[in-house]
């Protein structure tokens, strides 16, 4: 469980909140979301979505520290005798 | 099997009493109906070849035979329509073969109540395309079915060619060390369908690969080279057509997910709904299988004409036991493509 | 695409291949519960990149393989009434009850749709106010807030003829129910890291400990099923047994709290029957009173569906990890992806369907390079 994806809020709707929906784009497919459970997302984010639902935004810092710690993994792995 | 009566058992159904929709997706089912019924009941030399086309000998000329049915949801979508998917699917199989598309027949169900201005322009594309591929539709059908019965409209299409080439284009040809090529990338067919049907919006519009290949194919013909196979991918996408070649040629075909080229949209919408754009359907892609001494030729031949621009190659053939298709993904690893049992369907798992 | 290509890099999952080799000095059996990471190992192959010692158990993780089957049963009863559309996730379409599937139920002239979010059944019941929408709500927590949602909303709207058959389940009592089997072999988990972008990972915690088996939460993509693996290797190898967030990049230790208050609202959790794997205390979910008139259970008479799970397949077994594919008597002769016993073999995903990809690949190769 379960497929997720993340794609980008284009644009949100004015709506209250457990109806708040966005235009997400996922590699050129866009989507409307409901982004009630995102209550902190604002365009530009990122969030991941699962059956018409945004349940996380992205964290892009901790993202990026992610794919930091692959790299490092070069290093750490060439002292190894 | 003692089990299969046990209501207790979670059997799964393989013998499914009444038609399911899986039965004409391209995957397992459709095979083991057309395996247990169709070619039992009709079995002959010809047919048990499983291929595209029909090919015969009448006198002194081998001719090619085919007939395909279209059944489209909507009926217009971008890139194409019904009429042009019934023609050019059809020239698309001869070439398969090898064969010079000479006539197409047309036979069409209407349903009550479907626009004659549709109708129009259905048929305007029909002749447009056959025109334009300078075969001409010389016999055809018209029957009207009651309002409610028939989807709009069905199309059905036979089309009868002839082979200029000595050459056996059928997978039993086929060799250990041979490769793989396609001309261009793969799933807008079914993805821009998807995409029409389901109202997605794309930020640059999919349109359909619908394409009638059989002028590109000659290309390959007259140039003599020594093609062993070809199969349009269809129904069941680029995974199904080399399952089912592996499977009539006993060899093992291995593909390279690096050099298979996919398109953003359809990409984003596979990745979405949990699709493999592998299993895809597409209308106006082909693969060419044949030595790996004449690729290179084939490739720069393919890629002068605009439905080649994208040639590529994108596997090899090697010796085995029973057919079998595996999948070199992009992180090296190898994953066995099969047969899919029905439509691929979004999941949410 | 961004956020996903990134994390299939090849480089990244080479290193990270190497430095689980370099970290292995023993033989490790570890469990990931998720059907989505099942299908990432298959698709990718990712076991192939393993050193030999590391197993990899797929566990109970996806509602293919875990919904039971008089719930199956109850969907199919359901869909075959005439004033009834029935919505399932395609996931959902191919899995046999005890006579047919919901595949042949459409074909029978029922009025089943494959959607892919709750509120399409819910726009589908305003839409057609003479029929009785069903939605067959499958699915682990990821997905019980999108439920949830279009309950709450389909009681704000006063609809009628929307209904839902429940059949929602959580992950750690699963996990722990492994964990507690004297038979178990699995030492370390991969949880579901969707799961816990919406419940965090806090309810793991005393689970790790109690048990002493490392948990790591863990992502999608083939760098991070490898990191989560690593992360699992390196902690059994140094005999730490915490629970450690790979995925952080979606998952916060508190989990998403507004999705949590909507789930809490609209159901509360009950003792449920796993297939394969019986009853589990607490770990299914039931609609609270208040929305009880939602709950399809309570519309349709069902509740004379009962049905024995087939004690033959040994899925369940296969499931917690206990008993490999190859290792069941029926595996490759009475069972096989044509003519399959259970769910394991029948999902695309199940560990026996795989195994016996995987056998055949194996086999195939072997053949080869004997005549070679």
């Amino acid at each position: 469980m379960c497929l997720a994806i993340p794609g980008k809020i284009l644009s949100i709707s004015d709506q209250p909140d457990n109806y708040r929906s966005g235009d997400v784009n996922f590699s050129g497919v866009i989507r409307s979301v409901n982004l009630a459970y995102v209550p902190e997302a604002r365009e530009n984010d990122y969030v991941v979505v699962h059956a018409g639902f945004a349940i996380s935004v992205l964290d892009q810092t901790e993202a990026h520290a992610s794919l930091a710690a692959f790299d490092e993994l070069k290093n750490t792995l060439d002292q190894i005798p | 099997m003692t089990l299969e009566n046990d209501p207790a058992c979670p059997l799964p159904i393989n013998q499914y009493e009444k038609i399911v929709m899986a039965h004409g997706s391209g995957g397992r089912q459709m095979q083991q109906l057309i395996d247990t019924l169709l070619l039992t009941s009709f079995d002959n030399a010809v047919l048990n070849e499983k291929n595209d086309s029909a090919v015969f000998e009448i006198g002194n000329s081998r001719l090619a035979f085919t007939t395909d049915s279209y059944v489209v949801n909507p009926l217009f979508f971008p890139g194409g329509d019904i009429g042009k998917l019934a023609v050019c699917g059809t020239l698309n199989d001869l070439a398969m073969s090898g064969a010079h598309p000479l006539y197409i027949s047309c036979g069409l169900i209407i349903e009550e109540g479907f626009p004659i201005e549709s109708l129009q322009r259905i048929v305007k594309s029909m002749s447009y395309h056959a025109k334009n591929a300078g075969v001409e539709i010389v016999t055809g059908d018209t029957k009207v079915v009651e309002h409610g019965k028939g989807d709009g409209l069905y199309i059905n299409t036979t089309g009868i060619g002839l082979l200029e080439t000595p050459l056996k284009i059928t997978p039993p040809m086929i060799q250990a060390g041979d490769v793989i090529l396609i001309n261009g990338d793969i799933g807008r067919h079914g993805i821009a369908i998807m995409a029409a049907r389901e109202g997605f919006t794309l930020d640059s519009p999919l349109k359909s690969d619908c394409a009638d290949v059989s002028g590109l194919v000659r290309l390959l013909i007259s140039a003599g080279l020594e093609i062993h196979c070809m199969r349009d991918l269809t129904r069941g996408g680029l995974a199904t057509s080399l399952v089912e070649i592996s499977a009539s040629a006993n060899k093992h075909l291995e593909i390279y997910e690096q050099d298979i080229e996919v398109p953003d949209s359809v990409r984003g919408v596979c990745e979405l709904l949990g699709l493999d754009p592998c299993y895809v359907a597409n209308e106006g892609r082909f693969v060419v299988i044949l030595p790996e001494s004449q690729a290179a030729e084939a490739i720069d031949l393919m890629r002068s004409h605009p439905l080649g621009e994208n040639t590529v190659l994108i596997g090899k053939i090697h010796a085995a036991t029973s057919g079998m298709v595996t999948m070199k993904n992009r992180i090296g690893t190898n994953r066995i493509m099969e047969l899919l049992s029905g439509a691929q369907l979004p999941r949410i798992c | 695409m961004k956020y996903v290509d990134e994390f299939r890099n090849n480089e990244h999952v080479a290193l990270l291949a190497t430095a689980i080799k370099n970290a292995a000095t023993r033989p490790w059996t570890i469990m990931e519960i998720c059907g989505g990471q099942t299908h990432a190992i298959m698709k990718y192959g990712l076991d192939q990149l393993l050193p030999p010692g590391i197993t990899l158990v797929h566990g109970p993780g996806c509602p293919v393989c875990v919904t039971p089957l008089v719930a199956i049963n109850k969907a199919i009863a359901i869909a075959s009434l005439s004033d009834v559309i029935f919505c399932t996730f395609g996931d959902m379409l191919r899995i046999p009850g005890s006579e047919k599937d919901l595949m042949t139920v459409k074909a029978e002239g029922g009025d089943v749709r494959t959607i892919y979010s709750p509120l399409e059944a819910l726009e589908l019941a305003r839409q057609n106010p003479e029929k009785q929408v069903v939605f067959f709500a499958v699915g682990f927590e990821t997905t019980i807030p999108t439920t949830a949602m279009a309950v709450y909303q389909a009681e704000k709207l006063d609809l009628k003829n929307f209904r839902l058959l429940v059949s929602h389940v959580r992950v750690p009592p699963a996990m722990e129910a492994i964990l507690a089997s004297p038979e178990n072999r699995v030492q370390g988990f991969l949880a579901a890291g969707n799961v816990c972008v919406v419940m965090g990972y806090r309810e793991y915690l005393p689970i790790a400990q109690r048990y002493r088996v490392p948990i790591i939460v863990t992502g999608f993509e083939p760098a991070d099923i490898l990191q989560g693996i690593l992360l699992c290797v390196q902690q059994l190898e140094q005999g730490r047994f915490v629970v450690e967030n790979q995925y952080g990049r979606a998952v916060k230790e508190q989990g998403n709290i507004t999705a949590q208050e909507m789930v809490n609202r609209i159901f509360k959790i009950v003792t449920y029957s796993w297939r394969g794997l019986g009853e589990i205390e607490m770990s299914g979910f039931k609609l609270n009173p208040a929305y009880a008139d939602f709950d399809a259970e309570n519309y349709f008479a069902t509740a004379h569906i009962k049905t024995k799970e087939h004690t033959g397949c040994q899925s369940g077994k296969v499931l917690q990890g206990i008993l490999k594919p190859s290792e069941c008597p029926s595996f490759g002769t009475l069972c096989t992806p044509e003519y399959p016993l259970g769910a394991t073999m029948v999902s695309s995903e199940g560990a026996c369907a795989a195994y016996f990809a995987y056998r055949r690949r194996q086999n195939e190769q072997s053949t080869i390079s004997k005549s070679v």
